[in-house]
């Protein structure tokens, strides 16, 4: 009898650690998986379609983007993506990377903003839309994260934001937190970033836009954050809507330092 | 009308690596949209790569190879401003053809 329990004993603890072994082996061939795609990532493809579309004059007004103002003034792109979403004093509102290219659009090209906000990502414009914010992402690459606090309205946008990350709803009683609130926790086989601090150089906020292998997408911020609100089973939330817009800030000051890896690949 | 390749030619010794990233949807024919008809197979059925105007490799690709798809391989005796041009051809007939100097 006691023999029998110290051998299942050591039958455990060889369970243990086997299963210990396999968790390290699946996070590192992930790694693996993923130094490999690194060098043809074809978020390459999406870049040069977005820096021709920058250029390219289009719309009712047959205007460029060229003098679209990112922030760091009139056609200064370089730079602009790590300090968005921020305070624009012509729309007196805070803005993030895809909301500003819309108010672009509409103002310089004489596109219709609204229209191109209820279109579905993938489609249409929307799709011209991801361009850009991957080729604008990829001119601040390597680039740290620098958010400014300065105006009042930014300071509430980023109290709202996180309000919105621990705001607990839907079905099944999900906030941006319940898995992104923790250290070293993963949903199956990828690693969730702990976003209610820094979780460093290229990881949560500072790793997108992204290629997603496994769908052949690329995907920008709001389109994150939408899927995020969709795995949680929230309703969608606005293309560009403040609340996207304020979680975005949250995000952004807490990578507050971190450099910019975008346009990254995923899984 | 398809989206430009993205190559890059790097001469190393007595060959050249050549790397290149097609822009296409390579759509298997298993899928079904959402109404539940299947999405007709639409890929890259033949790829060329010629070095100065000579064929070096041809290669016959199928539906299993993926969206956007990476492609490398080596070039022996190609040196720095050399020529590499890439072309694929799609089941539909569409074709592309972009060139590179190696560098």
């Amino acid at each position: 009898m006691r023999m029998t329990k110290a051998l299942s004993l050591i039958a455990l603890g060889c369970l243990a650690s086997t299963a210990a072994l396999a968790q390290k082996t699946a996070v590192q061939s992930i790694e693996e998986y993923r130094a490999m795609l690194q060098d043809g990532n074809p978020a390459d493809l999406f870049e040069a379609k977005g820096e021709d579309l920058w250029k390219q004059k289009r719309g009712p007004k047959n205007a460029s983007l060229e003098k679209c103002d990112l922030g760091k003034g009139p056609g200064v792109v370089k730079g602009a993506f790590v300090e968005l979403p921020r305070f624009f004093a012509d729309t007196r509102k805070v803005q993030d990377l895809e909301s500003r290219l819309l108010t672009c659009m509409e103002t310089l090209q004489g596109l219709d903003a609204g229209q191109i906000a209820k279109t579905p990502f993938g489609k249409g414009e929307q799709n011209n839309m991801t361009a850009l914010a991957t080729w604008i992402s990829a001119e601040s690459k390597g680039m740290k994260f620098n958010l400014s606090q300065a105006h009042a309205q930014e300071k509430v946008f980023y109290e709202v934001g996180k309000r919105l990350f621990f705001q607990r709803g839907g079905p099944h009683d999900f906030s941006c937190a319940s898995c992104h609130g923790q250290d070293n926790t993963r949903i199956r086989l990828q690693d969730l970033p702990n976003l209610t601090r820094n979780p460093g150089d290229g990881v949560g906020f500072a790793a997108w836009p992204a290629y997603r292998v496994s769908n052949g997408q690329m995907w920008a911020m709001q389109q994150r954050l939408n899927d995020c609100y969709r795995q949680q089973r929230f309703p969608y939330p606005g293309f560009a809507s403040d609340a996207t817009v304020a979680l975005g800030v949250y995000l952004g000051v807490n990578s507050h330092g971190s450099a910019s890896v975008a346009p990254a690949i995923k899984r | 009308m398809a989206d430009p390749m993205r190559i890059r030619a790097q001469a190393a010794g007595d060959k050249a690596t050549v790397r290149v990233l097609m822009s296409h949807e390579m759509e298997s024919g298993q899928r079904k949209d959402a109404s539940g008809k299947t999405v007709p197979a639409w890929f890259i059925q033949e790829v060329e790569a010629k070095l100065n105007g000579k064929s070096v490799m041809t290669a016959e690709w199928g539906p299993a190879v993926s969206k956007n798809p990476f492609l490398q391989f080596a070039v022996k005796g190609a040196k720095a401003g050399d020529k590499i041009a890439v072309t694929w051809k799609d089941n539909k007939g569409d074709t592309r053809t972009d060139e590179a100097t190696v560098s």
